[in-house]
């Protein structure tokens, strides 16, 4: 895909990737990536380890630098440009595996830090939107609680509500129930269900294949840093193309 | 159905108990710490052999058989500490040759310390935003009572001396050294090499080197390098020099704090769309320097008894004028009373660093800290 194309796709999708390909060191670790994102749109990313899903969606926030291609984000290109990087930033929420919430701040602190820093909310204003977030995720008592304070699945919800927070236009969630109890999957997972629901454009990589099935609009299967397959829920579970998805999804559905 | 479980519950359940008695209160104490087992219980036993000789004899030595009164050592013909000389060099142990009739001008500068650090040593102090404001006033007000002007006459600094100068030296340097040393820590980890690079060398340059090296560097050196008809006050190069050392060492302190923060910490503001200046100060400092506090306020304590090396340039501090009395025909021979006094000085000072370091610690501890998964 040229340069052109690019221009022409990027007022359709709110992500579009093309060509993407990034090294670590000489591991080459995404291979000429192509996905489009468009509004509204939820996909799920799966496949085995070291697979390069992970990498991929943090590129799409620029956690991770790519060395080709190009990445469109809400019509700005991610390029070396912080100014760039920080106006994607401001759009792109991000969960991650390890929550990462700031264990000095409270869960409210955290929640309107960005907002008041980034955004230049008035702090009443953001502790308002925080706690009505807050009472989303089903945890507004714990507003003036510390991290450290909460469980696993708690402090999940609270950095979904932290991203939210800042009125992103698309939410990443990378492996965002692979830390948790089983018993606290379930509810970390209701929240996101509830957050496709609303309309928000999410990318999850995630092994929770009952919930690909249940909200994606797209599964999308990597293997080795290439995109294998890419399709519906129904078609990609009940009639997977490749064999590297038979295999994995053998693999995945036979426990 | 739901009730009848919830009774057989009850019933199967142990009730608790009180502890057995002699494992908790005073007796569970003793038993836990100082009679364990056969080696501890030995060992308990000497030490309080060591005590019962050690502590009646120094309470004797300086309070029983002590003389306060007397002009000179002959007057002390007791067989415990003379203290004598006390009343007599205590405002030279104070304040070194600061003229005595404007003694009274280190003495307020002294006790407008005290309201001066309270707001940032405490989180909750009365009228904390005026006394903030005052804080960042309080070095200029203090100059101008040390040195003079407005109204005040003039002290020349090589008049400054005893305690008050390593109190001088002492603060300027941790209110100072903290600061450079963050901005060292983070111009080390940066990514733009001039930046790295000039860190790095000053860092290693200075830790490298003995302090009473850059003292000297500092007296025999410099002027040589300054145009000849500037000169740099020997107190103010004195607390140049200190800071840069004590700075160096805060530098690497902080350092070891940062790299403790695990990167999810820089992942996660970064991607909540922060800055790199809004990233450290609001998410990575706070956790990197409470982690280091112990470190921080070893080279603080550090920093303060070293400043007893300015007697190397020619000033007189507090240890300067101990070792100046018990060379004097009239007090000869009092050199453990002398050090024993100066000694007292330094611990009270230090010892204060440490428990209120240990507060903060338990006080910033209850937030949450070791908040960090995974």
């Amino acid at each position: 895909m040229n340069n052109g194309n690019a221009a022409e796709f990027r007022h359709k999708s709110l992500i579009e990737i093309c060509g993407l390909n990034k090294w670590f060191g000489s591991f080459h670790v995404l291979r000429d990536i192509s996905l489009s994102v468009a509004s509204g749109e939820r996909i799920v990313i799966c496949g085995p380890s070291g697979s390069g899903k992970s990498t991929l969606i943090r590129c799409i926030n620029y956690l991770e630098e790519h060395q080709e291609g190009q990445i469109f984000v809400d019509g700005i290109e991610l390029k070396g440009d912080l100014k760039n990087i920080e106006a994607v930033r401001k759009e792109v929420g991000m969960v991650f595996q390890s929550f990462n919430l700031f264990p000095h701040l409270t869960v409210l602190e955290n929640c309107t830090l960005a907002p008041v820093w980034v955004r230049n909310t008035p702090k009443a204003e953001a502790e308002r939107i925080a706690m009505e977030l807050l009472e989303k995720v089903k945890i507004p008592e714990q507003a003036n609680k510390y991290p450290g304070q909460l469980s696993g699945g708690q402090q999940q919800r609270v950095a979904i509500a932290r991203s939210l927070c800042m009125q992103p236009k698309i939410m990443l969630f990378d492996e965002p129930t692979s830390a948790l109890d089983p018993e606290m999957i379930k509810e970390v997972l209701d929240v996101m269900v509830d957050l496709a629901d609303s309309g928000m454009t999410m990318l999850v990589v995630t092994h929770e294949m009952g919930f690909a099935a249940q909200v994606a609009d797209k599964v999308v299967f990597m293997d080795e840093g290439q995109v294998v397959e890419s399709n519906t829920p129904k078609e990609f579970f009940e009639n997977p193309q490749s064999e590297r998805t038979k295999l994995f999804l053998s693999q995945i559905l036979s426990h | 159905m739901s009730s009848v479980i919830k009774s057989m519950e009850k019933n199967n359940r142990t009730k608790p108990r009180p502890p057995p008695i002699g494992s908790t209160g005073a007796i569970g104490w003793l038993r836990q710490n100082l009679f364990s087992n056969i080696y501890n219980s030995l060992l308990t036993v000497i030490c309080i052999c060591g005590l019962i000789l050690i502590i009646p004899a120094g309470i004797d030595w300086v309070f029983l058989s002590s003389q306060v009164a007397g002009d000179n050592r002959f007057a002390c013909q007791n067989t415990g500490a003379c203290w004598a000389w006390i009343d007599q060099r205590m405002g030279q142990f104070l304040f070194g040759f600061y003229p005595e009739q404007e003694r009274w001008r280190p003495m307020v500068a002294f006790f407008l310390l005290l309201p001066a650090l309270a707001p940032w040593l405490f989180e909750r102090v009365p009228a904390q935003r005026y006394l903030r404001i005052f804080s960042i006033a309080y070095p200029f007000i203090a100059t101008i009572l040390l040195v003079g002007g407005f109204g005040l006459p003039s002290v020349a600094s090589d008049k400054f001396g005893g305690f008050m100068l390593n109190l001088i030296v002492g603060l300027s340097g941790i209110v100072l050294s903290l600061p450079v040393g963050i901005l060292l820590a983070l111009g080390r980890r940066s990514k733009l090499p001039l930046i790295k690079w000039v860190c790095i060398s000053f860092i290693e340059i200075v830790r490298g080197v003995p302090l009473i090296t850059l003292l000297f560097v500092s007296n025999i050196l410099l002027p040589i390098f300054l145009p000849p008809d500037a000169t740099l006050d020997s107190v103010i190069r004195v607390i140049i020099m200190v800071t840069a050392f004590a700075s160096a060492y805060m530098a690497e302190v902080i350092r070891g704090g940062l790299q403790a923060i695990p990167s999810g910490q820089y992942e996660a503001a970064k991607a909540m769309g922060l800055n790199y200046f809004q990233s450290m100060r609001l998410i990575i400092l706070p956790q990197a320097l409470r982690i280091s506090i112990p470190g921080i306020v070893n080279t603080f304590i550090g920093l303060f008894k070293d400043t007893t090396l300015v007697i190397v340039i020619g000033l007189f501090d507090i240890l300067g004028i101990a070792n100046a009395m018990v060379a004097n025909p009239d007090w000869l021979g009092l050199s453990t009373e002398t050090y024993v006094f100066v000694a007292l000085f330094f611990f009270i000072i230090c010892f204060s660093m440490s428990r209120y370091s240990m507060w903060l610690e338990r006080r910033l501890g209850t937030k949450g800290s070791n908040g960090w998964s995974s």
